[in-house]
């Protein structure tokens, strides 16, 4: 008998705009098997939609051309498969792009698989689906710009079974990007609630790529991590019975050890005795922690229950304007003059019964946490911040407007004026019975020149 | 004694919800954050910022705490006015909250 096969899949991306340089090391010197880019946040969809919309060659991930670029010859020469959501608003478009990219390369023989459905939007209007925040997608009319529901790891698991070298999709749950390919490879029953529980913990401490390995950690004095400016990211070898370690590559920055995977475990999770996934719900509150080595670390204990046949769907809709302007003021009695200026721009920005609703901060003082944990300390410069929502550019330019008339029109001192008007979008929550979700696979095989 | 000094914790976010981990560093510090960062020392640790009520899970096995705080975060990521949008700095802020050191009984077994 020789050793158990163990499967080695790396992160490339926790988001869309992070870092490639650690993906593309991790493509050459990783020897990995699956190297996944989680790109998708809860806003990003809805911005993709819009860009689609724009341009219906657009609405995939911005930085789809630069990782493939960057990680495609490593990868090829490897043998490893790429796994990724970068697919965002139109993966069909992004396929097509990573294919002339593969064709300029030289990798002619590329398969790439799409997996699309998770667009639910029509379903949602003939339904007029309930959204988590009282209102209805129909009660939303036009405003509504997308509704995409977290697909699971199944159709990721087909393509790979019909030989996609890439895999691009839309929403899917982040860890079923990582869960995927332990199906695939070990065979796992998609009713063996116990392995999936156990594939979603390592999806989920994968997900978000450098947190892992001691990026989003460092509090020095307290928590130190050395060579974060060349913060590796991770990478798990994981065996057909769901065990797994995690390590990252010699010679990178960063740590990983028993604080920072425990931080990751917990990380964005509620009942940790039911993370609701679209495969399973995950049961977390019995995983332990070891230290296999220096950078190395076994983690245990995770499992998991029938899931519970609804997917979690992402409804972002349209709402007004937010306009937002900042000026600074230092030196002595700078918390008077910005208090000063806050009460001026709230006078002055009543006027305009328009606004929705408002925000007056001093940064530096009391703007993230409110008077209550600040406890008074007083600084030497703070920065003025007002921000405010409105149902018109116009009026939201007005909140931006106001604090630059500041520099001629109020307290002493101010200085670094800025403003910025954007279109507030908003999202809710509505679940959808999976059968109602039908997410299937295309593949794309070959590349013509 | 400051929570900072027994403990290290992240903040996460998913919709209007924040959850905060508070982690012991050290597996014999744990029974000292069971019995002193309740949800209700900490909901009023986040009075005015938690709107809503607060959960707590225990996770002995991490040596760690899992705060639920429900209408936390301005109404979400994307629609919220706030500087930290994320509730990113939660994290931080939990482990500005006073413990008791620990305890020594007579006898001399904590």
């Amino acid at each position: 008998m020789g050793e158990p096969r163990v499967l080695r899949i790396a992160t490339g991306a926790g988001y869309s705009g992070d870092r490639i340089e650690p993906a593309a090391d991790l493509a050459q010197r990783g020897r990995l098997d699956y190297l996944v880019f989680e790109c998708l946040a809860e806003r990003t969809i809805s911005d993709a939609q819009l860009r689609r919309r724009a341009d219906p060659c657009g609405g995939y991930d911005p930085f789809l051309e630069a990782r493939i670029t960057a990680v495609l010859d490593a990868c090829r020469r490897n043998g490893t498969r790429i796994i990724s959501n970068m697919g965002a608003a139109n993966a069909p478009a992004a396929a097509q792009r990573v294919r002339q990219i593969a064709a300029a390369m030289g990798h002619t023989d590329l398969c790439v698989a799409i997996v699309i459905g998770d667009d639910v939007l029509d379903i949602c209007r003939q339904q007029d689906v309930a959204l988590d925040n009282g209102l209805t997608v129909g009660a939303l009319g036009e405003r509504v710009i997308s509704a995409n529901a977290y697909i699971g790891a199944g159709p990721i698991a087909a393509a790979l079974a019909q030989g996609a070298d890439i895999v691009l999709t839309g929403r899917v749950s982040d860890p079923a990007l990582f869960l995927a390919p332990l199906v695939h490879e070990f065979g796992w029953d998609m009713t063996d609630w116990d392995l999936l529980g156990k594939g979603v913990l390592i999806g989920h401490l994968l997900e978000c790529a450098g947190q892992l390995c001691g990026g989003y950690f460092a509090d020095p004095g307290y928590k130190d991590v050395p060579g974060m400016a060349r913060l590796g990211f991770p990478l798990a070898e994981v065996t057909a019975d769901g065990l797994a370690e995690f390590s990252k590559l010699a010679d990178t920055g960063g740590r990983i050890d028993s604080a920072t995977v425990k931080e990751q475990v917990l990380y964005e999770i509620h009942d940790p005795a039911r993370y609701l996934q679209p495969d399973v719900v995950a049961d977390f509150s019995k995983v332990t922690v070891l230290e296999t080595g220096p950078d190395r670390v076994r983690v245990t204990g995770a499992s998991g229950t029938a899931r519970t046949g609804m997917l979690k769907v992402s409804v972002a809709y349209h709402d007004g304007f937010i306009g937002e302007g900042q000026i600074s003021y230092a030196g002595p009695g700078a918390v008077e003059r910005g208090r000063l200026a806050l009460e001026i721009l709230r006078e002055r920005l009543v006027a305009l019964d328009a606004l929705q609703d408002a925000r007056f901060d001093l940064i530096g003082l009391d703007a993230l946490h409110g008077a209550g944990l600040s406890r008074g300390a007083l600084p030497y410069e703070v920065r003025v911040r007002v921000t405010a929502r409105a149902p018109s550019a116009d009026i939201a330019a007005r909140v931006g407007h106001e604090v630059e008339a500041l520099y001629t029109n109020g307290p002493a001192g101010g200085g670094g004026a800025v403003k910025t008007v954007r279109p507030g979008v908003a999202l809710a929550s509505a679940l959808l019975h999976e059968s109602q979700a039908s997410a299937r696979v295309v593949m794309l095989e070959g590349v013509s020149a | 004694m400051m929570l900072r000094e027994i403990a290290h914790a992240r903040s996460g976010d998913k919709g209007n919800t924040a959850n905060i981990s508070v982690i012991a560093y050290r597996p014999e510090d744990y029974p000292l954050l069971v019995a002193d960062v309740t949800a209700e020392r900490v909901a009023e640790h986040f009075r005015g910022i938690a709107l809503g009520p607060v959960l707590r899970y225990e996770i002995p096995s991490l040596g760690a705490l899992n705060f639920v705080l429900s209408d936390a975060l301005a109404g979400g990521v994307v629609s919220s006015l706030a500087l930290d949008a994320h509730g990113k700095s939660l994290g931080s802020a939990i482990l500005s909250m006073e413990i008791a050191g620990p305890r020594v009984t007579e006898g001399g077994d904590r």
